[in-house]
């Protein structure tokens, strides 16, 4: 652990390590969505946000997580340039959820 | 009042299953409980030991189920403590000897007779871990703060689940409090969140488990250790009683922290 960790949390010890990949294993062993699954998610992903944003496809990663508030699939998507792609379909705007 | 039978289980094997029982259930004798404990580790026994009853076994669960023997002859009274019986396993036979519905039947017995049973389970997920689960009223699920143990309980919980028995009570046992604050061992509020069950104890690493074991007298017998006093709290728990859990450094504060950083 660092100066930073020592002082300020552990959020690199062994044990939150352990705990991540525990987390991780876990909603493996308890679902049926397979790696292969979550791999063809990360593709879709991917192609669905490139058309709108700049991102760095090689290094999205997509897991399947839970916790006590339940199962959470999370995308992590490094974004290249906050400069929006030009989008064809440029005009038609999303209604606003109410 | 018929007694309640608690098995007590584990995913990996070595976690403290035997120990658990033994102790547990010389606490809840200390207490005035009548307990029988329950060997279900046929050929691979261990309970008889580290109870240090080994040398009174005349007959045992499988001459039991098999009707060489009444489930009163079989019983071991332990001298120590009136109240504590053991039903040793047999040595040189198979988990198969015993199935299911034998298993139920004499724990049935026993419940008759006794305010607790506890079945010390075998290790793995096979055939005699589900005969030693089919009689429970409750279940014990042994766990140390490592990932391959905390992994393999979360399969024995959905297990049990699948059973249709009660969602087990969690023992957390080998807790390191120095690792913890080194961030090198998962607490306790970690170990709770990642397995989502009910805690029933913590239970320390403690070097007086060895020694107490090689002279075959549970750390429970006697007042001054901490293990000890772990698995008392646990026998008051099972008993319906309130205790406070004890906190081994789960979080330390920050002047801790920043001590242990200046010491360096
Ligand atoms: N809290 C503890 N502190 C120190 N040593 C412990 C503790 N709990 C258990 N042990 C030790 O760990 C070893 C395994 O314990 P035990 O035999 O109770 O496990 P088990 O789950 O019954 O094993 P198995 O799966 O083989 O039946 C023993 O040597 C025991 O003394
Ligand atoms: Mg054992």
């Amino acid at each position: 652990m660092d100066v930073f960790e020592r002082i300020f949390g552990r959020s690199s010890s062994s044990a939150s390590v352990a705990k991540k990949r525990l987390q991780v294993i876990l909603t493996q062993d308890r679902t049926d969505i397979s790696l292969e699954t979550l791999n063809v998610l990360k593709d879709e992903i991917v192609s669905a946000i490139s058309r709108h944003i700049e991102i760095e496809a090689a290094n999205v990663e997509v897991t399947i997580s839970n916790d006590a508030e339940g199962y959470r699939l999370t995308a992590n998507i490094p974004v290249v340039s906050t400069r929006t792609v030009r989008v064809r379909t440029a005009g038609a705007r999303a209604p606003r959820r109410t | 009042m018929a007694g309640q039978v608690i098995t007590i289980t584990s995913g990996k094997g070595g976690v403290g299953k035997t120990t658990a029982t033994a102790n547990i259930g010389v606490a809840l004798a200390r207490r005035g409980q009548r307990v029988a404990c329950v060997d279900a580790d046929i050929g691979l026994r261990n309970l008889d030991v580290v109870m240090g009853l080994e040398n009174r076994i005349v007959y045992d669960l499988v001459d039991v189920v098999e009707g060489n023997a009444k489930l009163r002859q079989a019983l071991i009274k332990d001298k120590r403590l009136p109240e504590l019986h053991l039903l040793p396993a047999a040595q040189t036979r198979l988990k198969s000897a015993v199935n299911e519905a034998q298993m139920q039947e004499v724990c049935g017995e026993l419940k008759k007779e006794f305010d607790f049973v506890l079945v010390d389970s075998p290790a793995g997920i096979e055939s005699g871990f589900k005969t030693s689960v089919a009689p429970a009223d409750q279940v014990l699920l042994v766990v140390t703060p490592e990932v391959s143990s905390v992994r393999d309980a979360d399969r024995v919980i959905g297990l049990i689940e699948a059973y249709e028995k009660p969602t087990p009570q969690l023992i957390i046992n080998r807790l390191r409090p120095a690792l913890i604050r080194r961030g090198d061992m998962l607490d306790t509020a970690d170990v709770l969140e990642i397995l989502a069950v009910e805690l029933i104890g913590i239970v320390p690493e403690d070097e007086r488990i060895i020694s107490s074991t090689n002279k075959g007298q549970p750390v429970a017998l006697e007042d001054h250790s901490e293990s000890g006093a772990a698995f008392m709290r646990i026998a008051q728990r099972l008993m319906g009683e309130q205790v406070p859990f004890q906190m081994f450094a789960e979080s330390p504060g920050w002047l801790e922290r920043v001590s242990k950083f200046l010491r360096r």
